[in-house]
């Protein structure tokens, strides 16, 4: 644990698998660099590896001004341990205020074990990050500028916003996509601190046995976001519509048994009795009427969008919201909205 | 010798059958108006020790930390197959984050001795953290293994897992002991045995048998149900029925590490969502109608 420190920096954690950097830890620096500016403070990127040191330059370009750069042939290969010795090592040494880390497998994994040893509280899973006051009115305190830390909690029925007063640094999980991540700067300068870490047996009992990577299935249950098309897409070409709109979303492809058939999508995209059941944050269904089957596989999702020309169409009697038109010009609009957002 | 597991397990709300008389005025859950469930990865996290013990020998210890009607959890767990079962029931327990819990189940498991694992499920589906089990194997100082897939060999005290890396998978080699956290994916819980069901259905905890004899004498004077609580207890003990309750001062904890003092994290607010689904918002399909929907699905958090 380590004191309120108004001048650390806002720190990322780097992460990194076999040489190439996850997409959420630019994402972050992204957020990060933004709170760094409104704080007042430096903006730093821990990034461990071996022979990695090269990348310290993309996380310079989305803002980093300092990369904590750890080299070790050790840490080669992702374990536990090890990159939690680099992290509390580095965490004690440099104070920062906030430690953002993906909320990948990785990030899961390895940010908890930091903050108990540090005894820092933990956010898991945040959609979203801001600064503010809280007030304590039993210790009759107030504490300026802390890290907001926003999430979904139980099981999505409420969102929370959590804060870490008194022990820092403060550090959040930070779901994958919800940042959205600036274009970088190649012209940023940058600091690239080389630092030694020393680690004991124990950081090294565990042995990678065999690694085998697998390319991204279509991950339907895990999901954060649905963009769903039925029959009423029409076609294979036009399926491409609710593609594009999962994509700016940062969202999954699902389908109903209609548009399955139909053969506009695999089988795996298949949402429903006979397909697979989700609950997303946000559904959002194109041209699908809704028959009790296909509900019964999405209506338990926390805000449903349906968008279908038919205003009798079931669907519409488990949507939060419903637009009755054609989709064709709806999604479109839609994707016009959401890119034109960060302007609004 | 084979090898002793602990496995942590958790009673939460049915999450996935909220409504809104689940939420009190102040924006916090009101667990009682939920139905109380296993969580469903600590099920998983329990197969795995069984299927250890039966395999290689050892014990099988479940506990959990809750309030009283947690004991409902550790009854299935002894009706699945546990040896041992251990409620950690303490009103200074309270308000703890995940810091604080991971700290008093990791002081519960080094009073219960020796242990070749400890199971946890990756996460339970009221706070979806995944936190707890990393943060026990911190304090236990052994190394973590996560997202465990299954087992691929065990012998000479090493054992060797697939888990579940996001991007594929591994094969990790560890010396135990060691904690392991368990997908929903890596095995089917054994349903309870009849036997079992039927004999530790009338388990109980000193809690509780304290409440069924108020319930059951509330007239009688002080010293009577003192007596028929203690009467009851040496029969269930006698009968290997009484389940284990701990307090925090028989796990030894330092206070300033549980509770509300012992977490970091504190709620500064909590907002519900629509909770209700009568009726929907109807868009319009131009451009306004749409840049609206999009802009309250911002507000609300559901798009970054």
């Amino acid at each position: 644990m380590i004191e309120p420190n108004r001048k650390g920096e806002v720190w990322v954690f780097a992460e990194q698998e076999d040489g190439s950097l996850n997409e959420v830890s630019l994402e972050l620096c992204g957020k990060a660099r933004e709170l760094a500016d409104r704080l007042g403070v430096k903006m730093g990127a821990v990034l461990a590896g071996a022979n990695v040191r090269e990348l310290s330059y993309r996380l310079i370009a989305h803002g980093a001004d300092r990369v904590y750069h750890a080299h070790d042939p050790k840490l080669e290969q992702y374990r536990t341990m090890p990159y939690a010795r680099v992290m509390c090592h580095l965490i004690g040494k440099y104070k920062p205020q906030i430690v953002l880390y993906g909320a990948t497998a990785l990030g899961r994994d390895l940010a908890p074990r930091i903050a108990s040893q540090m005894r820092a509280g933990l956010t898991a899973d945040c959609t979203d990050l801001d600064l503010g006051d809280h007030e304590d009115k039993r210790a009759g305190e107030v504490h300026k500028n802390l890290l907001l830390q926003i999430r979904p909690a139980f099981g999505g029925n409420i969102i929370a916003t959590i804060i870490n007063p008194q022990r820092w640094p403060q550090m959040a999980t930070v779901r994958e996509g919800v940042m959205r991540m600036n274009d970088g700067n190649p012209k940023r300068s940058g600091e690239i601190v080389d630092e030694r870490i020393e680690f004991d047996d124990l950081d090294l009992v565990l042995r990678i046995i065999e690694r085998h990577r697998e390319p991204r299935k279509v991950n339907l249950k895990g999901a954060r976001i649905i963009v769903a098309g039925g029959g009423g897409v029409g076609s294979k070409d036009n399926f491409k519509l609710v593609h594009e709109l999962a994509g700016v979303l940062g969202g999954a492809v699902g389908a109903s048994r209609a548009a399955v058939d139909g053969g506009y999508i695999g089988k795996e995209h298949q949402i429903g009795q006979t397909g697979t059941t989700v609950r997303p944050a946000l559904y959002v269904a194109c041209g699908i009427s809704g028959a009790v089957q296909h509900r019964a596989g999405m209506e338990e999702s926390a805000k449903i969008v349906a968008i279908n020309t038919n205003k009798d169409a079931p669907i519409f009697s488990v949507a939060h919201y419903g637009v009755v038109g054609d989709l064709n010009k709806v999604i479109p609009t839609m994707i016009e909205a959401i890119r034109e957002r960060g302007t609004a | 010798m084979g090898y002793d597991c602990v496995v942590c397990v958790k009673q939460v709300p049915d999450t996935s059958n909220v409504t809104g008389d689940a939420m009190k005025d102040d924006g916090t859950v009101n667990r009682a108006a939920l139905p109380a469930i296993f969580n469903p990865e600590d099920l998983n996290a329990l197969e795995a020790a069984l299927e250890i013990r039966d395999r290689f020998g050892g014990t099988v210890t479940a506990i959990t930390m809750g309030p009283p009607g947690a004991c409902e959890v550790l009854r299935e767990c002894l009706s699945r197959g546990a040896d041992r079962v251990v409620l950690i029931t303490d009103r200074r327990a309270a308000a703890s984050d995940t810091l604080a819990t991971s700290y008093i189940l990791s002081q519960a498991v080094r009073v219960l001795g020796s242990y070749a694992f400890v199971f946890c499920g990756r996460q339970a589906i009221d706070g979806d953290t995944a936190q707890v089990g990393p943060q026990m194997a911190e304090k236990l100082g052994v190394p973590q293994v996560t997202y465990f897939e299954k087992l691929v060999d065990l012998r000479d005290r090493t054992v060797r897992v697939r888990r579940n890396t996001g991007s594929g998978w591994e094969i990790v080699e560890s010396p135990v002991p060691v904690l392991i956290t368990v997908l929903d994916t890596a095995n089917e819980a054994r349903p309870a045995a009849v036997r079992r069901l039927i004999r530790y259905k009338r388990s109980r905890a000193p809690v509780e048998i304290e409440k069924e004899v108020a319930l059951a004498m509330p007239e009688a004077p002080e010293a009577a149900r003192a007596a028929e609580f203690a009467r009851r207890v040496q029969a269930l003990k006698d009968a290997g029925l009484l389940i284990t309750q701990w307090s925090l001062d028989d796990i030894k904890a330092d206070l300033t590490w549980c509770g509300l003092a012992g977490s970091p994290t504190k709620v500064h607010r909590i907002q519900s969502i629509i909770l209700t689904k009568e009726g929907y918002t109807e868009i319009p399909p131009t451009k306004e109608g749409v840049r609206q929907l999009v802009h309250e699905l911002i507000v609300d958090h559901t798009i970054g």
